[in-house]
């Protein structure tokens, strides 16, 4: 076994025991913390991909972003963030069956319908090459995602803003 | 770091153990670097703000102007009770100083400290230091919920706010220089700084190689509301949180916040140095003495280290002459202002490296 396959087994199993602490978690703040190391574990394998663009992006925006706005909404609403308050999702038995089945959906996904190609391409400066293409090839659809997010963004102002009048 | 492992490997060490020792080794040097360099920060900064206020400061331990002063409070806090308190969340608050000063450590991993001299050359450099730059507030939150103490809580809060208020104008004001040399990488960066400008034998990026001295503000300001300095230490506030976020914190943990606190100024200099100042670029003296290998390298760490620490005494400076601003107006100066101006930055450098190209 090489240092990277170790690797991969532990960022593998890091993430998807904290993923487990988020969904089974008593106390929400504890389950907030539980995902954002969750997520740095997922980089973590976005390296070992040699992903690093994408790896330094997910850190960026997820933990440093979503989640720290995540964290704030818990401790703005008092109720949630104090100790002894039930949070758990009462479906556990619909949504421990979606997750199986999704599970095993993704399973079959991923040894069925992809070819595995016999050599992973090494691409070492992968960052300009994503500008290059978002830029040219992929212009329009990203683009089109941004008008997307500007909607949102209007969107939530819009509601934040309606108390005033 | 990768010249460590090829040394050892050329010797006949077996890979494995060659990265592994390689890792350590150099992790241990950067905390030793870490804990000497906020030792001397610390002292000196109680130097500074004495003699601004027409006092002396530290005078007596160790002789020659209170040198020893900085050993001696560290070895009383590391001494000192590890109080928790009842209605904590242990494990939260336990963990919460090991986040920041993992974080704090690991933004030294792209710190080009000279000619090669660095832990590892990313290409993604700078992006690196922002995202992971990013997660101390984690640990900030952590600490202030954890400690189940209103004051912390309400330091965490406006400790979230602004993190994420200051790292949009962070980035942006950066982005210029990006845009000029073409990379992420710190190295490459620094190599683009080469040579003169007209008479002046300064080719940095706030001057000839990119005029990107409106860039260099934005980020200077934006990286002391990251790093909780003063005027931007709203989530810590003395005076009217207590100590904000580590309230509850004593001896070695809180010792950790104060070492994480020392070494994030240290790197923000640092970036600050290598983006806008042309890194480790000075006059090189030594090489006539100590040779064309070894020359060259102690210069360079000599000058980065003198532009670094000249950025960290005015950010001190900065410290006792600014009044703290009120969180409304931090807002303001966030979003109204140095996001407008990065922005307009951005934009006019853009133009001039089209104009430049159509020429």
């Amino acid at each position: 076994m090489s240092v990277e396959q170790g690797l991969f087994y532990f960022l593998a199993a890091f993430s998807v025991a904290l993923a487990l602490i988020v969904v089974l978690a008593q106390n929400i703040v504890r389950a907030a913390v539980a995902l954002i190391f969750s997520f740095c574990g997922l980089a973590g394998l976005y390296i070992l991909l040699d992903a690093e663009f994408l790896a330094a992006v997910q850190v960026l925006i997820y933990v440093g972003g979503i989640t720290i706005l995540l964290l704030f909404a818990i401790l703005l609403t008092s109720r949630i963030a104090g100790k002894g308050v039930r949070v758990l999702n009462e479906q556990k038995v619909v949504s421990g069956i979606v997750a199986v089945v999704l599970m095993v959906l993704l399973g079959l996904a991923a040894t069925r319908g992809f070819e595995a190609p016999a050599e992973l391409p090494k691409q070492p400066e992968n960052t300009p090459r994503i500008g290059t293409l978002l830029m040219t090839t992929y212009a329009l659809p990203f683009e089109a995602v941004s008008i997307l997010l500007l909607a949102g963004m209007v969107g939530a102002i819009f509601l934040a803003r309606k108390e005033e009048k | 770091m990768d010249f460590l492992i090829e040394k050892a490997t050329a010797l006949g060490v077996p890979t494995l153990l060659a990265q592994v020792g390689a890792m350590l080794a150099v992790c241990a040097v950067i905390i030793l670097y870490i804990s000497v360099a906020a030792m001397f920060m610390i002292w000196w900064e109680r130097k500074i703000s004495a003699h601004m206020q027409v006092r002396l400061g530290p005078m007596r331990v160790g002789g020659w102007h209170g040198w020893a002063q900085s050993i001696a409070d560290g070895v009383k806090l590391l001494l000192k009770e590890d109080i928790i308190p009842t209605q904590a969340d242990k494990l939260v608050f336990a963990l919460a100083p090991i986040v920041v000063f993992a974080t704090a450590l690991a933004t030294y991993v792209i710190v080009p400290f000279g000619p090669g001299l660095m832990v590892k050359d990313l290409n993604i450099g700078v992006l690196y230091y922002i995202s992971i730059s990013s997660l101390t507030v984690v640990g900030i939150i952590m600490a202030g919920w954890s400690s189940n103490n209103k004051y912390s809580v309400l330091g965490a809060m406006r400790s979230a706010a602004q993190a994420v208020s200051y790292e949009v104008p962070l980035v942006v004001s950066v982005l210029g220089v990006i845009m000029i040399v073409g990379s992420l990488n710190m190295q490459t960066i620094v190599e683009h700084q080469a040579g003169r400008w007209g008479p002046l034998p300064w080719n940095w990026m706030i001057f000839g190689g990119g005029l990107q001295v409106v860039g260099f503000l934005c980020y200077f300001t934006a990286a002391l509301a990251e790093c909780n300095r003063m005027p931007f230490d709203i989530p810590e506030a003395e005076s009217e949180l207590v100590a904000g976020f580590h309230v509850e914190y004593s001896g070695i943990r809180f010792s950790m916040f104060f070492l994480a606190e020392y070494a994030n100024m240290f790197v923000v200099a640092a970036i600050a140095v290598t983006m806008f100042l042309g890194g480790w670029r000075g006059p090189d003296f030594v090489s006539p003495l100590l040779g064309a290998t070894l020359g060259p390298k102690v210069a360079g760490v000599f000058w980065f280290l003198t532009k670094s620490y000249f950025l960290i005494f005015v950010m001190m400076w900065l410290r006792w002459t600014l009044a703290r601003l009120r969180v409304d107006q931090l807002m303001h100066l966030g979003w109204k202002v140095l996001l407008p101006i990065s922005f307009i930055n951005l934009g006019a450098t853009g133009l001039w490296l089209v104009l430049k190209d159509m020429r």
